[in-house]
């Protein structure tokens, strides 16, 4: 416990703490909308699609900046959501098919851009492709400020937006009917996700990003029917996360901080997933064995009944 | 001869993905391949510390025992009542977090590069062969990924009618008395195993864009299931073999290349497609715009 207490002295212990419980909670929140909206691997289709964005903002700039290539990142995730939604409006491609075509097709032309860029620049390329798979332990004050004001974004956009949100993750149609501005909305989504994951794959890493947009909101469904009530479950079951990820990590022989963040965010889920009420498994179990034996105790009366009237 | 090797296996992965990826995409389930590879992890790890060899036959048995559990894991979740893309993205990040953890815990002093042993790389492939009783019978990934293939072939093959039933209408094929969910984890061991046995030879990418980029392509092209598979395995081989000459002259990735032109292939069926394309069906909303303004025009 004190060897606990001692790691949360570390100024850096903090930095990570606060980066990773931010950054569990405005996914968590954007979640919601993407699950709901049945978009849940549009994170993994954004992480995996920014590769080539940040080679060519290598390229053009030959320098290598974290914020150029945020840029980069950015820039080809946005193409990437307009992609997908070309192809699904356009075709009779289905939305998961869609996001794996741009995922495969982006990813490979980046490493297509990648070996372009080893073989023709020599030694300085090295870390590019690090720059996907992100070290949660090295977070430092600015990535830190950077998540507050995304955070900050994210959340406040969603207060704002909620009834428009709302609208759009059960019934884009009738929202579309009620004049609502819906292909502006679906793409302010897209952009929050964007930024998120953007902001998220150079901290932690492309797979603790898509688990951290996918699992809590899976986990606070279990709990509720209403969507205010999911979005704020979904947000503190993210930071949640964020916080026993990097205990954990601190505690025990420094383990990677994003792959427990993630397991912890699993854990959440499959405790979700049993005792949630009405529908947790074991609630399903009890319902169904009360309602075996309310049938057994009818028929066992009708039986009853029927003997009492023949003899 | 190298040339002809590393365009026969990108050919062989091509139509084994192509195959399943009609499937896969049919049943709205496209992105399994990608959950795979990323999800059999922890199986490597695991067979990797209880064999202590680097032995690639037991880490491919280790990857496919997690590619079987993952795949049943995704369909519990799913019977749960978890919607089908959250259920494959939350199995998937879980266990490659296992993995991650793992390899942090216990291979920390030991040499297991992951970017060699999880994902291949298709040049290599020519010099990794086998030997069988002191006889050099050629590069293992023809071998292995041309027994993945043989496997297809055998049961989709034999079970043509089932599957497809199964694929469009499962309520149908219920009451057909086809046992849906045993052909629903016979197709997904099929992937399971097809993903496994290419992407250690040949990397992630190409089996993951293999998979659904052909398949999606022949699907805006034909309205028949057979003629989805065949232009499927096509377009895969195209790939396959365009991507290696264009990897050749860009001096860059192969795998990349291979998965690149496949894209350029998608697109252009995109806009071009005689029935689903969109230039043509452009083209003719234009048309009936015109007349129908036309008749307007007359009839006033």
């Amino acid at each position: 416990m004190e060897a606990l207490f001692n790691a949360f002295k570390d100024p850096n212990t903090q930095w990570v703490l606060l980066g990773c419980m931010l950054l569990g909670l405005s996914s968590g929140v954007l979640g919601t909308f993407t699950y709901l909206r049945k978009e849940s691997l549009m994170g993994d289709a954004l992480a995996h699609a920014a590769l080539p964005g940040v080679c060519i903002a290598f390229m053009l700039t030959g320098v290598k900046s974290i914020f150029l290539f945020l840029i980069g990142a950015a820039a080809a995730g946005l193409l990437a959501t307009f992609g997908i939604g070309y192809i699904t409006r356009n075709s009779r491609i289905k939305q998961d098919t869609a996001l794996g075509i741009i995922l495969s097709v982006f990813f490979g032309f980046g490493i297509v851009l990648l070996t372009q860029i080893q073989h023709s620049a020599g030694g300085n390329q090295s870390g590019l492709d690090k720059f996907l798979f992100g070290q949660a332990a090295s977070m430092i004050m600015d990535d830190v400020i950077v998540m507050s004001v995304i955070s900050v974004l994210v959340m406040g956009s969603c207060a704002l937006l909620f009834k428009e949100f709302k609208l759009l993750s059960f019934d884009p149609g009738f929202a579309r009917g009620m004049g609502f501005p819906v292909p502006f909305l679906e793409q302010l989504l897209m952009l929050l996700i964007v930024v998120i994951v953007v902001a998220g794959i150079q901290a932690v890493g492309v797979v603790l990003m898509v688990a951290m947009l996918i699992t809590p909101a899976v986990s606070a469904r279990y709990w509720t029917e209403k969507l205010g009530v999911m979005v704020i479950l979904s947000g503190v079951f993210g930071a949640l996360s964020g916080l026993l990820g990097t205990l954990i990590s601190t505690t025990a022989n420094n383990l990677p901080t994003g792959p427990l963040s993630v397991l912890s965010a699993t854990a959440l889920f499959i405790v979700s997933l049993l005792i949630a009420p009405r529908r947790g498994l074991l609630a399903k179990v009890w319902v169904r064995y009360s309602v075996k034996k309310q049938v057994k105790a009818e028929s066992a009366q009708t039986r009853l009944e029927r003997r009492l009237g023949e003899s | 001869m190298s040339d002809f090797l590393i365009i026969l296996t990108g050919a062989l992965v091509a139509s084994a993905c192509g195959i399943l990826g009609c499937f896969l995409i049919l049943r709205r389930m496209a992105l399994v391949g990608d959950a795979i590879s990323h999800a059999v992890l922890p199986g490597i790890v695991i067979a990797f510390l209880i064999s202590g060899s680097r032995d690639s036959f037991i880490m491919l048995l280790g990857a496919s025992a997690v590619g079987l559990l993952t795949v049943y894991l995704i369909q519990m979740f799913e019977n749960s009542g978890v919607q089908s893309d959250a259920s494959i993205g939350v199995v998937f990040t879980a266990l490659f977090s296992v993995g991650v953890v793992l390899v942090s815990l216990y291979t920390r002093q030991i040499d297991l590069d992951l970017d060699c042993v999880l994902y291949g790389e298709i040049n290599y492939v020519p010099w990794n062969t086998i030997t069988l009783g002191g006889v050099d019978i050629g590069p293992k990934a023809i071998w292995t990924v041309g027994i993945a293939l043989f496997l297809i072939v055998l049961f989709i093959g034999l079970f043509y009618k089932q599957f497809k039933i199964c694929s469009f209408d499962p309520a149908m094929a219920a009451a057909c008395g086809i046992p849906v969910a045993l052909f629903h984890y016979l197709l997904m061991s099929l992937v399971s195993v097809t993903t496994v046995a290419s992407f250690e030879s040949v990397g992630a990418i190409l089996v993951v864009g293999m998979l659904i980029v052909p398949a999606a392509t022949a699907y805006l092209l034909t309205d028949r299931l057979s003629a989805m598979i065949g232009i499927s395995v096509g377009v895969g081989v195209l790939s396959a073999v365009l991507g290696y000459y264009a990897a050749y002259a860009l001096d860059a990735s192969i795998a990349g290349c291979m998965v690149s032109v496949a894209g350029v292939l998608f697109l252009a069926a995109l806009l071009g497609s005689p029935k689903h394309g969109v230039l043509l069906r452009n083209a003719r909303r234009r048309r009936y715009l015109r007349e129908a303004n036309a008749a307007e025009g007359r009839a006033v």
